[in-house]
């Protein structure tokens, strides 16, 4: 009976329920594989740390990916002087709004920001990263199949190589890059796990932490219930 | 050790000749006799003061950390949203604060909905007890104006186009309309001066209005006595010393059981707060991680859920009515459907309280209210349709139809008869 009613009250709202328009490929997770997430961060600041900025993220919080800061210092400071400063950058606002149509996104939270319905905002950075075409139709000579008209040209296309938008909609690699298209691939989900990192630092500890809390509360819930039970006995 | 005791005694005498201490631990815990019947849905009251608390204490640490400055940084981001973002991870523990502040503002609307709703059910506003559902729902007002200012600060898209949206809607109002928003806002546009009389508000003005309704709130139902799920006076049936056959001290009994219920709820609220903070972007909108743009609108601007049966109400209103246009009595559907809840106690003609001594035509009017209020809810937060608007107009007018039907249908209906004594 209760099954039937519970049913029949949400009966409305699955007759409304309908599905995304957007297709995301799905990313392959890679958020415990430390490597991954250092050759991430190497493609992040190679490529996207030039025009975008990481503006809450500093240097030396890279030490959660098994870093040092002198390792950090040599192989991903380009442009900063000290560890604990923030991934800024030197391009100017004003100049960046005349070159792309809109200055480059902060891509601090980019991961969470890109989240919604259709995927995890990582699915669709790994969709949007693997998606530019050839367009000459565009002022960048690319355009994108997640993200039409983008202002971004595609960084990494001496990686992926160039690919064209067919009749049939859908994508075809015409000049090879100097990554294999499986390789290419997985250097994307490489970027993209590190942008996850990035938009929530303190996300693995999170969830560490949060195991303890249960585990704590559960303990609780078991005494606080034994407690209830005895000072009850006496009502009836 | 008995000299201390002593001491400690005196202590409280000299006290209680200054300051009624004991007597108010005797009347609000020790001695105020509570129903022994209640059941699941009495925890949602003391869970509410929980989550208050919890606000307020996570919103102090948060305000010594947050700036409410719309500029942008050298970066481009605004200040305050990136303020945010250096809780997220350069202030300790500032993620876990920020993330108990975000979901602690679901978790109020979810255990006050389930609250209201046992008020309804077991009819907790009716005589004596009608005062304690309006001043309830003056804090429920009050809740949504918190939630309401709060949502801004973050100062990303959704809080920028939600407060864009909201305020824009009384420049609807005939007349005073656009004055009234442009005074709200502080500005012809929302910004940096909406921001800080937002922060004012959240932190200081509403806060302060909340905690003392919160006091009355609890002070009248204190001097009438808690409802039970019978829907009966247990003062009708007192000892010889005055005390009620079925009552309990609230002190130790309840506190003792609250205990479970709040160990409970922190389990749940965990849960969400270590493993999904977004709530799946109902609690935390994904839109909002995007820094507030005036330049760019949002395809689809949707309120927090707790705002999405109203929001829809809203959006149902699509014809205007003696030559003022339809937004406006948009509002005053929205505006009416919270405030028709106030005068609930008055509607209700019913013999008894309780659903459960409560005939048909009841339960059925409860079970529509519920599908409608649950489907404007979900119709809230989808992009408008044709076919949306249309279902979102029935529900709105079966919404309506519940309080407004209530007076004929209530006294209709054929009610059982109430026991003498409290049923397990």
């Amino acid at each position: 009976m209760k099954t039937l009613l519970c049913a029949l009250l949400l009966a409305p709202l699955l007759a409304l329920a309908s599905g995304p328009e957007l297709h995301l490929d799905r990313m392959p997770d890679k958020s415990g594989d430390v490597a991954a997430l250092q050759n991430g961060a190497k493609l992040f600041v190679n490529y996207c740390l030039n025009c975008h900025s990481a503006s809450s993220m500093r240097y030396n919080r890279l030490r959660d990916l098994e870093l040092t800061d002198q390792e950090i210092r040599d192989n991903l400071m380009f442009t900063a002087d000290k560890v604990g400063e923030p991934m800024t950058i030197a391009m100017r606002r004003a100049d960046a709004k005349q070159w792309f149509g809109v200055p480059p996104p902060d891509l601090t939270v980019i991961a969470r920001a890109r989240a919604s319905e259709a995927g995890s905002g990582g699915d669709w950075l790994y969709t949007y990263l693997r998606g530019f075409y050839r367009d000459d139709t565009r002022p960048s000579g690319w355009n994108n199949s997640v993200f039409p008209n983008v202002g971004m040209p595609h960084v990494l296309w001496e990686l992926q190589g160039e690919q064209v938008l067919g009749e049939d909609r859908k994508l075809k690699l015409a000049v090879a890059g100097t990554l294999k298209p499986e390789a290419y691939d997985a250097a994307v989900a490489d970027l993209v796990a590190y942008l996850q990192y990035m938009g929530e630092p303190a996300a693995p500890f999170r969830r560490r932490l949060g195991i303890f809390v249960l585990v704590f509360l559960a303990g609780f819930l078991v005494l606080a219930y034994a407690l209830k039970r005895e000072f009850w006995k006496d009502v009836h | 050790m008995s000299a201390i005791t002593a001491k400690m005694r005196g202590l409280l005498e000299w006290v209680d000749a200054r300051l009624p201490v004991t007597s108010f631990w005797k009347a609000h815990l020790a001695e105020y006799y509570a129903p022994k019947n209640f059941n699941f849905w009495y925890f949602f009251g003391s869970l509410a003061l929980l989550v208050l608390v919890m606000q307020i204490v996570t919103g102090i640490v948060l305000t010594m950390h947050y700036k409410p400055d719309a500029s942008l940084n050298a970066s481009g981001v605004p200040v305050a949203f990136a303020s945010v973002e250096y809780i997220m991870r350069d202030v300790p523990g500032g993620w876990l604060l920020r993330y108990m502040h975000s979901t602690g503002a679901s978790a109020f609307f979810i255990v006050v909905y389930l609250h209201m709703f046992r008020g309804l059910i077991y009819g907790s506003h009716r005589k004596p007890r009608e005062l304690i559902w309006v001043v309830g729902m003056v804090i429920f007002l009050m809740l949504m104006a918190e939630a309401f200012f709060g949502y801004l600060l973050p100062w990303g898209q959704m809080s920028f186009w939600g407060a864009q949206v909201i305020v824009n809607m009384f420049s609807a109002i005939p007349l005073i309309g656009p004055d009234l928003s442009l005074w709200l806002r502080g500005d012809f546009v929302v910004g940096d001066a909406t921001l800080n009389r937002f922060f004012a508000f959240h932190v200081i003005a509403v806060p302060l209005v909340l905690l003392g309704l919160v006091a009355v709130h609890v002070l009248a139902l204190h001097e009438v006595g808690s409802n039970n799920p019978d829907g009966i006076e247990i003062k009708n049936k007192k000892d010889d010393k005055g005390i009620p056959l079925d009552g309990i001290p609230f002190h130790p009994y309840y506190t003792v059981k609250d205990i479970v219920g709040v160990v409970v709820f922190a389990m749940i609220f965990a849960s969400v707060i270590f493993f999904m903070p977004e709530g799946g972007g109902y609690f935390l909108e994904f839109n909002n991680f995007v820094p507030a743009n005036p330049f760019q609108t949002p395809a689809h601007i949707a309120p927090v859920w707790y705002f999405t049966p109203y929001y829809s109400v809203l959006r149902s209103i699509t014809y205007p009515l003696f030559g003022i246009e339809a937004k406006f009595w948009g509002i005053v559907g929205m505006g009416g459907a919270v405030v028709i809840m106030l005068f609930l106690p008055w509607l209700d003609r019913s013999p008894v309280k309780s659903i459960r001594y409560k005939g048909p035509i009841f339960k059925t009017a409860v079970a529509i209210f519920i599908v409608a209020f649950l489907t404007l809810g979900y119709l809230g937060m989808q992009p408008p349709t044709p076919v949306g608007i249309a279902i979102a107009q029935v529900c709105s007018l079966l919404y309506f139809a519940f309080f407004l039907f209530m007076p004929i249908y209530t006294r209709l209906d054929r009610c059982k008869a109430e026991p003498e004594r409290v049923t397990g």
